[in-house]
């Protein structure tokens, strides 16, 4: 891990605290000296968004926790409290509610980045299978945040949701009571989302640290794909990616503050400003929109398959559609990592993306008409690409020449500039 | 190419977060989006229409709809109706609010009590009512919404479309009929002590229409200005209000938000500038 090490203790304090727990050295290796290829592009700048996400969101909600109640009957009221009466609250508040959605934005702009660069490919999968637990982690973290305001769509899409478990055969059931501390969605449940939505951020915080020490084993990817060959490929970490990296990130704060100052509301779902109430159900119940992909793969299967009733299918999909992702690094075998170098590929991912947009959009509609057929073609192709597309092509396409040297491509390409 | 990708992912964006407000809304006549004074991102509340509204809901509306988040202090707070000190301390002592620790456990109300609720409980308000509950305001007004055909509701993440409730109060407002037009879904019935509504979903409401052309008297104003007593009006007035109700701080999070803004679009140049002046000895 220090093998960059430049640092050089620059008195008898720092050489004494250096010989006993070494940790300038180790910020110097890891935080300034890193070496990191030169021609890394503004896509790679979402993994520190990430974590201004990840502390913007930790930091909001240790204070919203403080004048937070987690309990049925004043829980709806306490957030409005937060927002009316709590100095500054209403700022808290909202940057931690618009600050999910944010989150999620550069969550998915940072795995389509992976998966277009191929950073996931030998020597990253380890670096690729702790993201995706990331994003399975931010994502249950993410719904039980959304129970917390215990409005109407808090409350259905907690019941909805909690009742995939009893899909699973024998002990679903068991499983739900565990995970609602009932029968139904109750104090119970508000409670243990509560303590749980406390927890899991930290646990994130821990595998953002694995996912780094993973990413500075072998170094960044990069654009062109191919490996760091000597230090002409590379700059120093700082100043010149911290720079590029706070640049980018006071930009992912315009629109995050878009959101907060002109449209706090305009992400969520109007129902959740009607308190939870176990005898009316809405309308159409909707998750956040970041988890409607999955929801519309969980609702696409509708039929039943031999032994596998719909409701069992729907979840197996669901669940596959995620657990699927760990595996990639094996599914596509092309030996050219950079989508930029391989024709065929480049026509499937951006079909991937539109698709994966469609699931996006389809979750929200209601499950009736022309909807529940295009979810079904959407859901298939989602893993067709995954299954059958990156396979395939792996074995039959003619990737273009690469450069010999990330050097060369830069070189290159301000030739033709 | 780094721009074409970026506008692509840029739409992907836009659109992904679009389909949240894709809502189908059945059984409602489009609903016409009004032009409010708090509308925009430039939009800040009328003082006056606040008054008014809170007229209409206090003659009208209280009778039946509590706002139990609100305060009687709110009310003289900046940004909102901002009726003086005096106003709210002599509005206030017109109510009775219960409190174990006075006398006989009840006492007249002051400017730090919450609006009192007109009913003891949801049950007694639904005895009292055939059955149905009339909606706390507190939020009520961010509780409703208009959903916008596709593909225009991509524009609302553009412009800060944040006046769904109110244009919906409104239309509800104005959507009375007195009997069942011929608009009306094939077959549709009105049950006993329902009213038929354009704009509320199903159409059978169980609150009678509140307002009529003149219910409710508005003062003139100090230079002799009036404002028409119609229920097209009081609509707007109150849907006005209880948009107050629900987001009291409006104006001062936009103020505070164009500071934020022209902050951080300063600090992007400027860090932009220190990063090409850094990176310029790189080829990259």
């Amino acid at each position: 891990m220090s093998e960059h090490s430049t640092y050089v203790p620059g008195n008898a304090v720092e050489k004494w605290l250096d010989d006993r727990l070494p940790v300038v050295r180790f910020a110097k290796a890891h935080l300034m000296d890193f070496p990191t290829p030169k021609n890394l592009n503004y896509w790679w700048t979402f993994g520190a968004i990430l974590v201004m996400c990840l502390g913007v969101q930790i930091v909001t909600g240790i204070i919203l926790a403080m004048h937070y109640t987690p309990n049925t009957a004043l829980a709806f009221d306490s957030v409005e409290h937060i927002r009316r009466n709590v100095s500054g609250g209403r700022v808290i508040q909202a940057t931690h509610a618009v600050g999910a959605s944010m989150f999620f934005v550069a969550l998915y702009v940072h795995m389509f980045r992976g998966l277009y660069y191929g950073s996931y490919k030998a020597p990253r999968e380890i670096l690729w299978i702790l993201g995706v637990l990331i994003f399975i982690l931010t994502m249950a973290t993410a719904f039980m945040g959304y129970i917390l305001p215990w409005g109407q769509m808090s409350f259905w899409g907690a019941t909805v949701i909690s009742n995939i478990f009893t899909a699973i055969p024998l002990v679903g059931e068991n499983i739900k009571q565990l995970v609602l501390g009932g029968f139904a969605v109750g104090n119970p449940t508000l409670n243990r989302f509560f303590s749980l939505h406390y927890l899991l951020p930290f646990v994130i915080a821990a595998v953002v640290a694995l996912h780094i020490w993973a990413l500075h084993v072998p170094g960044n990817n990069n654009p062109v794909g191919v490996e760091v060959k000597d230090s002409r490929d590379t700059i120093p970490f700082h100043p010149y990616y911290t720079m590029k990296d706070l640049f980018a990130m006071v930009l992912f704060m315009i629109p995050f503050a878009w959101f907060i100052f002109f449209a706090p509301d305009i992400l969520g779902h109007p129902d959740n400003y009607i308190m939870a109430n176990s005898q009316v159900t809405p309308a159409h119940i909707v998750p956040e929109w970041y988890l409607l992909p999955f929801y519309t793969i969980l609702r696409a299967i509708d039929f039943n398959v031999l032994f596998i009733d719909s409701k069992l299918g729907g979840v197996i999909a669901m669940g596959g559609a995620m657990v699927m992702l760990l595996v990639v690094p094996w599914l596509d075998t092309s030996k050219v990592r950079s989508g930029n170098f391989r024709p065929m590929f480049k026509w499937f991912y951006w079909l991937f993306v539109i698709n994966f947009i469609g699931l996006m959009y389809l979750g929200a509609q209601p499950a009736e008409g022309i909807y529940t057929v295009l979810a079904k073609v959407c859901t298939a192709y989602y893993f067709v690409y995954f299954l059958i597309v990156l396979p395939v092509l792996s074995r039959i396409e003619t990737p273009k020449p690469l450069p010999t040297s990330i050097s060369e491509s830069v070189l290159g390409k301000n030739a033709h500039a | 190419m780094f721009k074409s990708k970026f506008i692509i992912a840029a739409l992907a964006v836009v659109v992904g977060l679009s389909s949240v407000s894709a809502q189908a809304a059945e059984g409602g006549a489009p609903i016409q989006k009004q032009n409010w004074s708090f509308g925009g991102i430039f939009g800040t509340y009328d003082q006056n229409q606040l008054q008014r509204g809170f007229q209409v809901f206090r003659e009208v509306c209280a009778s039946c709809h509590g706002a139990h988040l609100i305060a009687f202090r709110n009310l003289m707070e900046p940004g909102g109706p901002q009726f003086s000190e005096a106003q709210v301390r002599a509005l206030a002592a017109e109510y009775e609010v219960a409190d174990p620790t006075a006398d006989g456990g009840v006492r007249p109300a002051v400017p730090a009590d919450r609006w009192p609720s007109p009913f003891a409980s949801d049950q007694d308000a639904r005895d009292a009512m055939g059955g149905a509950l009339p909606p706390d305001f507190s939020v009520l007004a961010k509780a409703r919404g208009v959903t916008d055909p596709f593909p225009w509701w991509v524009t609302n993440y553009f412009t800060g479309y944040q006046e769904g409730g109110p244009d919906y109060i409104h239309a509800l407002m104005i959507g009375y009929h007195e009997e069942v037009p011929p608009t009306a879904p094939e077959g549709f019935v009105l049950g006993d002590g329902q009213y038929y509504n354009d704009y509320f979903p199903g159409h059978a409401i169980g609150m009678a229409p509140p307002l009529s052309d003149g219910s409710v008297t508005y003062e003139p104003g100090e230079d002799g200005s009036t404002v028409p007593e119609t229920v097209d009006q009081y609509g707007k007035d109150v849907a006005a209000f209880m948009m107050w109700m629900a987001e009291p701080h409006l104006v001062s999070r936009k103020q505070t938000g164009f500071a934020v803004l022209l902050f951080l679009g300063l600090f992007a140049g400027l860090m932009y500038a220190t990063k090409r002046k850094l990176w310029a000895g790189i080829e990259h």
